[in-house]
């Protein structure tokens, strides 16, 4: 899978594309399963237990590819370029704050979901391959599921109280 | 990647087999996360045997990386990563070395040795995150602070010119030099794992944001962008190109053919029968 001028995704088989694709579920649960331990490590339980549970939800999405291509294992990947640095699905290292709060980590993932979205559509579009073009539509389609999701998640979920992020013990000597 | 002996198993190590069950007490969002990330992308992309790797650091908050690994680790002190990471690649050629720190680590306290490393071309990779402030003990300004940030230990800024880590490497005689970044931790690893396989004394600055003193740092992800140069191996061309950037291009700078330091040579030991001639009478 390589990036186009416009920015979209090519993949050269429907293998290509499909172990692509599954990477970028990996990477985006990696980086859950980092916030979740940062979290704990800074007492922020609420907020590492929804981090878990976003990288869980992603590892599941990646074992129902692997077993709908019928691997055990990942292939090795082409080096892949995208529009960003990482993956569309991967949340971004510093979007993070030890205080943050569960409608953060939500408006966080609404992001990374969307992004997905939009990185299939893109892909589909610009894919010459039919296979490849029917299985990413297929993944955008699963993509928007999840937007809707999240968006209903969102619902049980307060926003955040002004001043959420005011710490009175700060480990800023600056402040 | 002299003198180091590449795994030979089966299945290829993944990154997780360099990662401890230590997990990191760095602040959420602090970029260390993603070069801890790239640094075991780094190994298992060149499937090291964690036993045959040393990561060596000083002290401040990214040299805590040696914990987060399950390769030989030493966490050394303030400022004398560098030499440690000598003396040891000096004893054990056979280990790759990895020396980890930060700004104030290398470039203040550490200054003098990384001059000498870099003079010395000793084969190692040393990567340094730099967040321009010293965040361990509360955000003083570091080498690498802009000479206007304002901050209440530092009222209206140091208004000192800032140190060129890049620059010094260069002119110093590091053998390749590199800057990544945090935000881009699959390219920082392809970086670290050039580094490592080149020979002599790599040098990998990342630009690593401290989200807790230096917020607005999040806004390097905006301007960092792949150096539009090829690496040269021309040491004055590189300085010229990183002496006229505006330090976010990342990428391989330079990579040298110098020959690495490995040691005077070594006297031939004499055997028991050359002792006995010396006595025979």
């Amino acid at each position: 899978m390589t990036t186009t001028r416009s920015g979209a995704a090519q993949a050269a088989s429907l293998s290509d594309f499909m172990a692509q694709a599954i990477a970028m579920e990996l990477e985006a649960r990696e980086r859950y399963e980092e916030f979740a331990d940062a979290m704990e490590a800074h007492n922020n339980r609420e907020v590492a237990a929804m981090f878990r549970k976003l990288a869980t939800i992603e590892g599941k999405h990646a074992d129902q590819m692997l077993a709908q291509m019928g691997w055990s294992e990942l292939p090795i990947l082409p080096r892949v370029e995208f529009e960003g640095f990482e993956g569309p699905e991967t949340a971004p290292v510093d979007a993070v704050h030890y205080l943050m709060k569960p409608w953060h980590v939500l408006q966080l993932a609404l992001a990374c979901e969307q992004r997905a979205v939009r990185f299939f559509e893109r892909l589909a579009q610009s894919a010459n391959d039919d296979a490849v073009r029917r299985a990413a539509l297929e993944m955008a389609e699963d993509e928007r599921e999840h937007v809707a999701l999240v968006r209903a998640w969102m619902q049980r979920v307060e926003p955040p109280p002004e001043g959420w992020e005011v710490d009175p013990d700060p480990p800023r000597y600056t402040d | 990647m002299s003198a180091t002996a590449c795994g030979t198993a089966a299945a290829p190590r993944t990154a997780a087999a360099y990662k401890s069950s230590y997990k990191p007490i760095w602040c959420p969002g602090c970029g260390d996360f993603s070069v801890l990330s790239s640094v075991t992308k780094a190994l298992a992309a060149l499937d090291l045997p964690p036993e045959r790797v040393a990561v060596v650091s000083g002290i401040g908050c990214s040299s805590r990386i040696p914990a987060y690994t399950t390769c030989y680790g030493f966490h050394g002190v303030h400022g004398r990563a560098l030499a440690a990471a000598t003396g040891l690649k000096v004893a054990r050629p056979d280990l790759t070395v990895i020396v980890t720190g930060g700004d104030g680590d290398g470039y203040s306290i550490g200054g003098n040795h990384f001059l000498h490393a870099c003079r010395r071309n000793v084969d190692m990779t040393y990567v340094v995150m730099d967040n321009h402030v010293y965040g361990m003990t509360k955000g003083q300004p570091s080498p690498t602070t802009e000479p206007d940030w304002d901050s209440k230990l530092a009222p209206g800024g140091t208004g000192l010119r800032v140190f060129h880590p890049l620059v010094v490497a260069l002119a110093s005689g590091a053998n390749f030099v590199a800057r990544g970044f945090a935000g881009d931790p699959n390219g920082t690893a392809r970086i670290i794992a050039d580094a490592i396989r080149h020979p002599g004394f790599s040098f990998v600055e990342v630009l690593s944001p401290c989200v807790t003193f230096r917020p607005e740092q999040r806004e390097w992800r905006g301007v960092v962008r792949p150096a539009p140069v090829e690496p040269t191996d021309d040491a004055a061309t590189a300085a010229r190109r990183v002496m006229t950037d505006d330090g976010f291009n990342i990428g391989v700078l330079y990579a040298g053919d110098r020959p690495a330091y490995r040691g005077y040579p070594q006297p031939a030991r004499a055997g028991s029968a050359d002792l006995e001639a010396e006595f025979e009478l």
